[in-house]
């Protein structure tokens, strides 16, 4: 006779009382395929725990953003957010799409320049661009979005040494009603700084003022407050026309939709709550075109997107190392990935179904990571068909931030694989090894041996 | 571990504490367990018993009843807890 597949034994206490009108949640459902490629071969090959990118949700995402956009406004131009997910491989996919590059940093300039984009197409955004990063960006006629004084104090000596006219932007902060207000970065609107910026950059005559760009939150769920950013930032290029004659020639409002994962303590669950990205183009689009620029004058809108377009193409496969009971009877479950990999589990409540099929019994669980720090909580409940040692997991909507942000601490960090149109997996990401991390270090030769 | 004699057993998982009022789901393996448990069976017995229907290695069972037998215990199924009720 065959025997029958095991199950841990489980007990649930029935409890009767006011009924969620939301019912139960089905999380648990098993995610055994991701575009075609089995998610046991996938580990088998590549190891565990493994980033999985989807080449075909990237795809359907973006064209879902640019249809939303372009439907509604004639000048758009996406700009990929490089910090969101620099994956050399994933960066091409929105290259192929038509996306230019926007980097924070002189690392993230470089890898936009080795994958081929041109330096023209190239935003430099942050606080932190050295002498040397300026020169390159001028050089390579970049769109330098300035951030504060000093930067372009600069800039307006560097152009004494070079005989090019930077093209600038200034990022601008203003309230748009969100708090926190996000006044870190750039000039603000309400208190004039805005103005002394453009006043500065206009009348010393050295630079070309062409844009004015705007980010006003991270995973902003009020498309509203893009509408009274967007009327903010027209408001200001049209002064800017009447004051000087000079014509902006593009908005950059940044990034910031909401992805569909859910924020820790929310009720609702990100899927029910994110606005579609027609409600963010919608609101943007409005505001410019009620804005009162001449036709021929419309500057072009740039969006700077990032998680909103990546994150749910991303998925974490990962392993269970063991279960145990805590102390006060509730059920843990230690998994091989934990947040040094999987950093936004500080913030949401990430989807996490089985990948392999399980009966309809289910318990909450304390989802661990591996490792040995008591920070290491993936989800503080999560409820799941009961796993056993061995058995495979799919964290979902992990596209964006996680690839950049994780950390090398304690392990190492894993393989990425894009899973391509016709369902082929592709390594894009080796696993890192030890020799890795020993190329970096220098021991200094008096410390080279020891005996113990 | 012994289980409470006025335990009711459902063929479909469900439990029933008449003493305290509470009721229980259980999957078909807890169900295994506690019927045999009812039946006065030993703990090797009925890890055995496991391990005969089952495909799974010897120390999961084994890990896993202790834990089944646990939970029992804190949800006062067992015949030991019988005392302090």
């Amino acid at each position: 006779m065959a025997k029958l597949q095991y199950e841990r034994p489980l007990i649930q206490k029935l409890n009767t009382g006011t009924m969620n009108k939301f019912g139960t949640r089905t999380e648990y459902r098993p995610h055994t395929e991701i575009d075609g490629a089995k998610v046991e071969d996938l580990m088998k090959e590549f190891g565990s725990p493994l980033f999985v990118i989807s080449e075909k949700t990237i795809r359907d995402k973006f064209n879902d953003a640019n249809r939303a956009f372009k439907t509604r406004y004639p000048k758009v131009q996406f700009v990929w957010s490089y910090k969101t997910n620099y994956i050399a491989a994933v960066c091409n996919v929105y290259h192929q799409l038509g996306s230019w590059s926007e980097v924070v940093s002189g690392f993230e300039y470089n890898k936009a320049l080795k994958s081929g984009v041109p330096g023209s197409k190239i935003i430099f955004n942050g606080p932190d661009k050295t002498v040397e990063e300026l020169k390159l960006a001028i050089e390579n006629n970049s769109l330098i979005h300035i951030d504060h004084l000093d930067e372009l104090y600069t800039i307006i000596e560097l152009t004494s040494e070079i005989q090019k006219r930077p093209k600038v932007a200034i990022r601008v902060n203003m309230d748009t009603g969100i708090y926190p207000m996000w006044d870190r970065f750039g000039f603000n609107y309400e208190n004039g700084q805005a103005w002394d910026a453009i006043n500065k950059i206009v009348l010393t005559d050295k630079m070309d003022l062409v844009g004015l760009h705007c980010h006003i939150g991270t995973f902003m769920l009020a498309p509203s407050a893009y509408g009274v950013a967007a009327a903010k930032l027209s408001e200001l290029a049209l002064a800017i026309r009447k004051k000087y004659g000079k014509t902006i020639q593009y908005l950059d409002m940044g990034g910031g939709f909401a992805s569909k994962n859910t924020l820790k303590g929310s009720f609702l669950s990100g899927a029910d709550t994110t606005p579609p990205i027609d409600d963010y183009a919608e609101a943007i689009t409005t505001s410019i075109l009620n804005a009162g620029f001449l036709e021929e004058e419309l500057p072009t809108l740039y969006l700077e997107t990032g998680r909103a377009l990546i994150d749910e193409a991303g998925y974490l496969l990962g392993t269970v190392i063991s279960n145990k009971r805590l102390s006060d009877g509730r059920k843990a479950t230690i998994m091989d990935f934990g947040v040094n990999i999987l950093f936004t589990a500080f913030w949401y409540d990430h989807k996490i179904t089985p990948a392999q099929e399980f009966s309809h019994y289910t318990e909450n669980s304390v989802m661990y990571g591996p490792l040995c720090m008591n920070i290491d909580v993936v989800r503080e409940n999560v409820t799941l068909p009961p796993m056993k040692k061995g058995d495979h997991v799919v964290v979902h909507t992990v596209g964006a931030y996680n690839m950049t942000q994780w950390m090398q601490f304690i392990s190492l960090r894993p393989a990425v694989v894009m899973i391509d149109m016709k369902g082929k997996a592709h390594l894009i990401r080796k696993r890192e090894t030890l020799s890795n991390i020993d190329a970096s270090e220098e021991m200094p030769g008096y410390l080279k041996e020891f005996k113990l | 571990m012994k289980i409470k004699k006025n335990i009711a057993i459902s063929d479909s998982g469900f439990i029933f504490n008449p003493s305290t009022g509470d009721s229980f789901s259980v999957n078909p393996i807890g169900l295994e367990i506690i019927k045999q448990l009812k039946e006065e069976k030993t703990s090797d017995d009925i890890k055995k018993h496991i391990l005969k229907l089952y495909a799974i290695d010897e120390a999961t069972v084994e890990k896993d009843f202790y834990d089944f037998l646990k939970m029992l215990e804190a949800n006062k199924l067992s015949a030991e807890n019988e005392k302090a009720n």
